[in-house]
This record gives C-alpha cells, sequence and structure tokens, in this order.
C-alpha cells in the first residue's frame, strides 16, 4: 500500500504539465503585452507612458534582485549553520 | 446592544484568560475560543467615544477611546485572535491558551488606550507575553532568541517610557493624541514605537525570534506587536515626514535577505518588514488616502500574511521541518494546504482579486499623487519583489520545487478551518473591497479596479514571475544552502560576546592582579617583616648598604641579627616602638594645632 503511494503519479510528475504549465504562462505574457494597446492610461509620471514599463520593470527589478543578493549579498553575510553556537 | 461598551476589550481578554487558566481540556479550548467572539460582540454594540475615564495618581486615565481608527483596528486583532486560536487546537499546554489571550488582549489595550500611562502598561505586557509565545518553543534556540527578544524590547519600552516622562513634563498632557516631533520627548517615543515596527536597524529581534516561536506562536507573534505599532504611529505621527523614508528602506531592503534565507519562516519574517513598511510609508505621507491606505493594508496584512505562516506552520507540524532544502513536492499529499498557501501568497504579491491588491495599491497611488517618484519607484520594485521571495519562493520551495519524497498526511481539521477562513477573507476583501472601505479611518474615494491598473499590477507581476522562471530554469536562482545569515542582530548576538570577553579580560585581570598583589604578596610581606620587624629592619639596611660592605661580614651580620632576635636581645617589638612614636607625633600635632 504505501510503495503504491509512492509510485502513484501526480499531477506535475508527468514534465508534460509543466510544459503545459510552461506554455500557458509564456502566452498569458504576451496576451497581457497585447492588451496595452487597447488600454487608456492616466498615468502619474511620465515613464508610466512607455509601452511595456511595467512588464520591463517588473522583469528587470527581479533579475537586479537576484543578482544582487546572489553575488552581493551572500558572499557578505553567509556563514555555517552553527556560526552563533560556536 | 447596550449603548455603551460594557468592558474594554483588554479586560474581556485578561478575564478571558484568567479562566482559561483554571480550565483544562476540551472546555478550555471553547472558552479561549469564544473570548475573542464575545468581546467583539461588546465592542460592535458599542458606539465611538471615551470609556472608563478615571484618576490615578493625578492622571487622567482613559480606559477605552474608540474611535473609527482604533476600531478597525481592533476588529482585525479580533478576528486573527480568533482564527490564531482556532489554528492551535492541536496545544494541550493550557499556558499557550493563557499566553495567547494575554498577548491579544495586550494588542487591544494599546489599541484602545486613551493616554499613555495605560498604552504603556499594554505595550510592556505585549512584549514580557510576546517572549513567553517564543519559549514556549523549549528550545535552546528559542530560548536565546526569547531572551534577546526581552532585553531589546525593554530597551525600546525604556525609551518610550522615557518620552512619556518628558512630554507629560512639557506638556502637561497624558491623552493619547496626535503628537508633532518637536514636542518634548515626542522623539523618544517615536523610536520606541519604532523598535516594535522593526524600523530598519532596529529590526532583528523580529528574524530572530520569529521563526524560533511555536507552530501556533509565530501567527499569533506576525499579528500584533508590528501591527499595533503601525496603529500608534498612525494615531501619533501622521504626516511624520521621517516614515516615508524609514518606510521605503522596510520595504525595499528585506527583499534581498528574503531571497537567500533557506528558513521559510524567516523568509516571511523578512516579508513582514517589507509588507509593514508599505503602512509606514503611508502613515509618513499623511494624506487621508495614504492613511487609509496604511490601515487597509493593515487589515489585509494581517489575515495573508497569518495565512501564511499557518500554512507553514502546517508544514512544520506534519514535516517537523522547515529549511527549503528539506522541504518540496508536498503538493502531493498536502493539496489544500498548498491551495491556501498560495491563496495567501497571491494576497501577499498583490493579485487582482486578492486583498493585498485593493490595499497596497492605496499607499502606492498615494505616494504617486504626492509626486514621490523615487518612493513610488522603491515600493514598484517591492511589489516585484516580494511577488518573488514569498509569492513564489514560499510555495514553490515548499509544495513544489524537487520532490523532497516526505509524504506527510494533511492538515489537521482545525489547521485547515484556520487556514480556510483566513483564504476566504483574502479572497472576499479583493472581490469586495468595500467591506474593509467602509471600516476605515477616513471616506473612501477609490476605484481599485480600472483596466489600466489591473493590467499595470498583472504586467508587473507576470514578468517578475518570468524573472523567477527564466533564472531557475538557468540556474541562476540561488540554490538553497544551509547556512546562517548575518543581520544586525550580529552585532549584540557576537557584540555582547566580545563585551564579555573584554570585561572579562579587563575587570577579572584587575581582580586577580589585586588579589595577587594585595592579598598574598603584600600581606605575605607584611607578615613576615611583622614576625620579627626588628631583625627584618636591620637586614632590610644591610642589603641596602650591601655594596660598601663585604660579602663575608654581611653574612656574619645577618647570622648576628638572627641570634640576637631568637634570643630577644630587644626590650620590645619594634612595632610598639612604631606605634608609640605614631602617636606621640599625632599628640604633639593635636596640641600645635
Amino acid at each position: 500500500m504505501a510503495k503504491q503511494q509512492k509510485d502513484k503519479k501526480y499531477l506535475f510528475d508527468d514534465p508534460r504539465n509543466v510544459r503545459r504549465l510552461l506554455g500557458i504562462f509564456y502566452v498569458s505574457l504576451g496576451v497581457l503585452l497585447g492588451l496595452e494597446l487597447f488600454v487608456h492610461k492616466h498615468p502619474h509620471f511620465k515613464w508610466e507612458e512607455w509601452f511595456g514599463f511595467y512588464a520591463i520593470y517588473g522583469l528587470v527589478s527581479c533579475i537586479l534582485l537576484v543578482l544582487i543578493a546572489k553575488y552581493i549579498l551572500r558572499p557578505l553575510i553567509m556563514r555555517d549553520e552553527d556560526y552563533y553556537d560556536e | 446592544m447596550t449603548s455603551s461598551l460594557l468592558l474594554p476589550p483588554s479586560f474581556v481578554f485578561i478575564l478571558g484568560a484568567l479562566l482559561a487558566a483554571c480550565l483544562r481540556g476540551r472546555l478550555l479550548k471553547v472558552v479561549a475560543i469564544a473570548v475573542p467572539v464575545v468581546s467583539f460582540l461588546i465592542l460592535w454594540g458599542a458606539p465611538n467615544g471615551s470609556y472608563g475615564t478615571l484618576s490615578f495618581i493625578g492622571l487622567d486615565l482613559v480606559l477605552a477611546e474608540v474611535d473609527r481608527l482604533s476600531r478597525v483596528f481592533g476588529y482585525i486583532f479580533h478576528l486573527i485572535a480568533f482564527i490564531g486560536l482556532i489554528f492551535s487546537l492541536h496545544h494541550d499546554d493550557p499556558a499557550h491558551y493563557v499566553v495567547g489571550l494575554l498577548y491579544a488582549g495586550a494588542a487591544q489595550g494599546v489599541t484602545f488606550a486613551g493616554d499613555l500611562f495605560s498604552l504603556f502598561l499594554f505595550w510592556e505586557t505585549l512584549t514580557v507575553t510576546a517572549t513567553f509565545l517564543i519559549i514556549a518553543r523549549r528550545t535552546a534556540a528559542a530560548r536565546g532568541a526569547a531572551l534577546r527578544y526581552l532585553l531589546v524590547h525593554a530597551a525600546g519600552g525604556l525609551c518610550l517610557l522615557t518620552g512619556i516622562v518628558l512630554y507629560y513634563h512639557g506638556t502637561g498632557s497624558i491623552a493619547f493624541t496626535a503628537m508633532d516631533l518637536s514636542q518634548p520627548g515626542a522623539l523618544f517615543i517615536f523610536l520606541g514605537f519604532g523598535l516594535n515596527c522593526a524600523w530598519p536597524l532596529l529590526h532583528a529581534w523580529l528574524v530572530d525570534s520569529y521563526p524560533e516561536s511555536t507552530i501556533a506562536g509565530t501567527v499569533f507573534l506576525s499579528a500584533f506587536t508590528t501591527k499595533s505599532a503601525v496603529y500608534v504611529l498612525a494615531r501619533a505621527f501622521p504626516g511624520a515626514e521621517p516614515l516615508i523614508w524609514i518606510g521605503a528602506a522596510m520595504v525595499a531592503f528585506p527583499i534581498f535577505f528574503a531571497v537567500i534565507e533557506n528558513d521559510l519562516r524567516r523568509v516571511l519574517s523578512y516579508s513582514l518588514i517589507n509588507q509593514v513598511g508599505y503602512m509606514v510609508v503611508g502613515i509618513g505621507i499623511g494624506t487621508e488616502l495614504a492613511i487609509n491606505g496604511a490601515v487597509c493594508h493593515a487589515y489585509a496584512h494581517i489575515l495573508y500574511k497569518g495565512l501564511l505562516f499557518m500554512s507553514m506552520g502546517a508544514v512544520m507540524y506534519r514535516t517537523g521541518k522547515i529549511n527549503a532544502t528539506d522541504l518540496g513536492g508536498l503538493y502531493r499529499t498536502m493539496p489544500l494546504t498548498a491551495v491556501f498557501c498560495m491563496i495567501g501568497a497571491a494576497a501577499i504579491s498583490a493579485f487582482p482579486l486578492f486583498s493585498g491588491f485593493i490595499a497596497k495599491s492605496m499607499v502606492v497611488d498615494a505616494a504617486a499623487g504626492g509626486h514621490y517618484q523615487f518612493v513610488w519607484l522603491i515600493l514598484l520594485f517591492a511589489s516585484a519583489g516580494v511577488f518573488h521571495h514569498a509569492g513564489i519562493k514560499i510555495p514553490f520551495f515548499a509544495f513544489f520545487s524537487h520532490d523532497s519524497g516526505l509524504r506527510p498526511k494533511e492538515a489537521p481539521l482545525h489547521m485547515l478551518i484556520a487556514m480556510g477562513g483566513a483564504a476566504f477573507m483574502c479572497v472576499f476583501l479583493g472581490v469586495y473591497p468595500d467591506f474593509v472601505y467602509g471600516m476605515l479611518p477616513f471616506p473612501v474615494d477609490y476605484e481599485p479596479y480600472t483596466f489600466a491598473h489591473v493590467l499595470a499590477q498583472s504586467q508587473l507581476l507576470f514578468f517578475s514571475a518570468l524573472a523567477f522562471t527564466l533564472l531557475l530554469l538557468a540556474g541562476i536562482y540561488p540554490p538553497e544552502i544551509r547556512s546562517v545569515n548575518l543581520d544586525v542582530d550580529w552585532a549584540y548576538r557576537k557584540g555582547s560576546r566580545a563585551f564579555v570577553l573584554v570585561a572579562d579580560r579587563v575587570f577579572n585581570g584587575i581582580n586577580s592582579w589585586a588579589e595577587r598583589v594585595l592579598g598574598w604578596q603584600l600581606t605575605g610581606l607584611l607578615a613576615r617583616f611583622a614576625s620579627d620587624p626588628g631583625a627584618s629592619i636591620q637586614k632590610y639596611w644591610v642589603r641596602l648598604t650591601a655594596e660598601y660592605s663585604g660579602t663575608r661580614e654581611r653574612e656574619e651580620l645577618m647570622e648576628e641579627i638572627d641570634r640576637r632576635s631568637r634570643t630577644a636581645t630587644y626590650p620590645i617589638g619594634i612595632l610598639v616602638l612604631f606605634a608609640v612614636s605614631l602617636l606621640a607625633l599625632m599628640s604633639i600635632l593635636f596640641i600645635l594645632f
């Protein structure tokens, strides 16, 4: 019984499902960009009028976030797990 | 319903805690859950106003000041206490319920305090009860974190007390109302509030202690201390400009720490600071929209942050693990917990139709309306970043990611009910924002669901998710590593050791030197001298003049001195002679002067 449970196939055990999910995700990105052509903007700042401002800002800022955290912050602050126990 | 307040909520909670302390088993749990319900009904039926004014040692105390601002905080604190108690029903330890009720009651006391004196009493009660909630985990790490929590908050409490005393001395008023930072003592009060609010550099206690508390304790902690600090800031310092910059820093810096943190409850603790930052910015901007936004965000945040902590608590309860390195793939056997966690994640990320969206955007729009360009860009950056570290990272590493091989059971029923209730509220507020908008301090004239706004937010979030996906597929996303990441608590965790080390070397060094020299060497010297003073003085003299005499002669002299000493040739001890001489000298001086 336990072995059967282990062997049971779950939703994302099938790589096809993962690919499907990613496919839907990429398509929705395109749709979101396309919809911007039909939106009537009422911006506070001039850069909000640029096409795809929010998309590019979200993408770039998150890449920067991860790179800074990984390559600058982590070498500075990471210690062994028992650092405070010594 | 009565037309006045029967009992202030804090009193209901304290009485409930006392009653709970006498009970055991099922009855204890029923009473504990009933306390927030009864208290809520009493508050709900009471109109706004000042209740229970009394004079105490010359101070005018107000036991409950109910207005629109305190009422909305009071309501949400009741709701999360109720949900949190349901979540914690697996606890059989009566102390958990007693301390939990006292802690929630202290938050009610802070919320409805009409004067600074009772505010301070409840403020300190918050600290003490929170310490017990941390220590209840009964691990060495929890004990250490609880002690640090207590010390840091004791310092903050003293700062607040100093401010209150100076403020009362300067203004003659003890009433808890809006203050100006230039008033006497106001700066100390401001800083005292700021410590509980986890301002940058004052924040380390939070990420140090919350992940060390019990599974249910963290749910309580995440709601009350920081949000009651937000409340007092909103009451005392609306429109104080430093808050804009403090809040902007709070919003930005924790997300970097959260990205590389392994303990998922610590990730949530960092994101808690990030979310409170939005509220602090809103209070700093101080317009009606901004204050409404801050309060609305606090309301929504308490629910989704509680939900996220509950989902991680359920994972911990079933697996005994909380590090991302140990988890993964749990959606297989904990699907409901996974769904609730993702609802909380969607809410904190401010997806349209979830509670964060209708709350956070008020603060962001208030920043735009006030033309704070730089702050606005930071808030937008953090909106994308919070999706990264809380919205994706938490559910992804716990429930998806690699298969950890763990096949735990679904969370127990009471946890599912508590999480389900919070998840329902996250969606309900997002779909029907007027429910919370109607409770806010100022009339709301704000429409979150414009096509442009929904599209902009969706683009921001989806492309932030794209960044995550690309970095993960490219293998650049930082792998989770078992580690400790330093924060400013390093200063006192290592600093205190350095202090002890230095103090040990310096003070114990002086101590042992003094003991050696004064206690042993000097007394030994004196004892040897006094055992045979006549001979000792002569020998000293002989040694002093040794270079003028031959060695042989000197040894003979020494022997002669010893012989005379043994045969007691000296009629009196030479010390007696000294004493008599000294007395004579003093007599002469006395007579002369």
